[in-house]
């Protein structure tokens, strides 16, 4: 039976940890909703963006001169992972859920006899991938201690891909994030990025169900200069998406933890109680009994 | 009947109105946009959207480049970056303009894909001091 004391150091002690992951459930759920205002702003660039690589793709995806980025180099020996994690933990299984993925499609790839390279973003992704593919990680990104990431983050990232893909280090190119799904829901996914799935056309109804359009230069060119813009924005969503749903999972986490907190400083407060109650009544006793023997 | 235009930046979507006429500014000159425009996709230049009420300018943006896509009832501009041409800063322009010569002048004159993108960049950052100077 512990002693009163430190019953009542470890009650104190609970509750203060109780207040910080009250204080980060809800710092986290400020900065959610900042990052899923501008995920949702950066979604209209990116519809019209896949609107047009939709009529662009489907007029170029037989030629054989179609660009590299879209169509890829026609190999599949080098895989380039793209796993994208939080900065920070304490967000439950946010973190590891796509080192997992990652990790799992690695084992994959590397058993069908295809080499894995991976660029890491995000310092928690790159931690976990240590482990088991050091000699894989060709590189890493971390936006640690940064208070917010814009569109130049990922294009940085976007003209890192392109010009390994230049130089020939790699074939089929994936991303792995975590899709935001819902604030307490991330579902860890895996996008192609080389080669780009050909989106469908929608059907669109003030141009009939496929517009024949006319390009200005021509469509080369304009691939030539929409491919990496558009890898540079399905980076940036991931991004976005990734940020939106770490702040959800901290959340959940922290109020989780804050409930257990709540639960374990009952049942301590009430061992406490109930010892306390045990040492008066233990003291009347004694008075009692001292008082009849004389 | 005016056309719906919609000018969008990867981080947000900038404007969304009916004009009755825009001229954009595309890679191979100026292009006037009514009503009623046969569907094109146009690659951009820097350069000043103008949208017109009338026979009135109404709004000027500068674009440093991007895309559009041209269907009979609506334009839409990717810009890669858009700015009221009231608030374009002609030291950033020529801030620009010298990191874009300086990048032209250290390219290998045999790459055409690097001078091609250096040119590019050199006419952005003219067409945005050319901005700052009408505002």
């Amino acid at each position: 039976m512990p002693s009163l004391k430190t019953l009542r150091m470890r009650i104190a002690s609970v509750k203060s940890t109780q207040k910080i992951t009250s204080a980060m459930k809800m710092v986290a759920a400020s900065k959610l909703r900042r990052a899923q205002t501008q995920a949702e702003a950066a979604r209209p660039y990116a519809e019209r963006m896949e609107r047009m690589l939709a009529a662009l793709a489907a007029n170029v995806a037989g030629s054989p001169t179609a660009p590299k980025l879209l169509v890829g180099n026609g190999k599949d020996k080098v895989h380039l992972l793209v796993p994208v994690t939080g900065d920070r933990g304490l967000a439950g299984a946010f973190n590891s859920s796509v080192g997992r993925l990652a990790r799992a499609t690695a084992r994959r790839l590397e058993s069908e006899g295809k080499t894995v390279k991976i660029l890491s973003v995000g310092r928690k992704g790159r931690d976990y991938l240590r482990r088991d593919f050091a000699s894989g990680i060709v590189g890493d990104v971390t936006f640690a201690g940064r208070k917010s990431i814009g569109f130049a983050d990922a294009h940085a990232i976007a003209e890192r891909i392109v010009a390994m893909q230049e130089a020939g280090e790699f074939d089929v190119c994936t991303l792995i994030y975590n899709r935001f799904a819902s604030v307490i829901s991330q579902i860890p996914t895996e996008t192609r990025l080389i080669p780009l799935p050909v989106p469908e056309q929608k059907h669109d109804e003030t141009v009939g169900a496929k517009a024949i359009y006319e390009y200005e230069p021509d469509e080369e060119t304009i691939l030539a200069r929409l491919l990496p813009q558009n890898l540079a924005i399905q980076i940036y969503r991931a991004l976005l998406e990734n940020a939106a749903g770490f702040y959800g999972a901290q959340m959940t986490a922290m109020d989780n933890a804050t409930r257990n907190a709540g639960d374990m400083i009952k049942r301590l407060s009430q061992n406490y109680n109930r010892a306390r109650q045990a040492n008066i009544t233990k003291e009347l006793i004694e008075i009692i009994s001292g008082a009849e023997a004389v | 009947m005016p056309v719906d235009l919609e000018i969008v930046s990867p981080e947000k979507l900038l404007l969304s109105r009916p004009v009755d006429m825009v001229v954009i500014p595309a890679a191979e000159g100026e292009l006037g946009v009514l009503p009623r425009h046969s569907p094109m996709i146009v690659l951009l230049r820097g350069g000043t959207i103008r949208l017109y009420d009338g026979a009135q300018v109404a709004e000027q943006l500068f674009v440093s480049g991007g895309f559009a896509e041209i269907t009979p009832a609506r334009v839409t501009v990717l810009a890669d970056e858009a700015i009221p041409v009231a608030s374009v800063s002609r030291a950033e322009g020529e801030k620009r303009l010298a990191a874009a010569q300086a990048d032209y002048d250290s390219a290998d004159k045999m790459d055409i894909a690097a001078i091609d993108a250096a040119m590019d960049r050199l006419q952005s950052a003219r067409a945005m001091i050319e901005a700052a100077q009408a505002a």
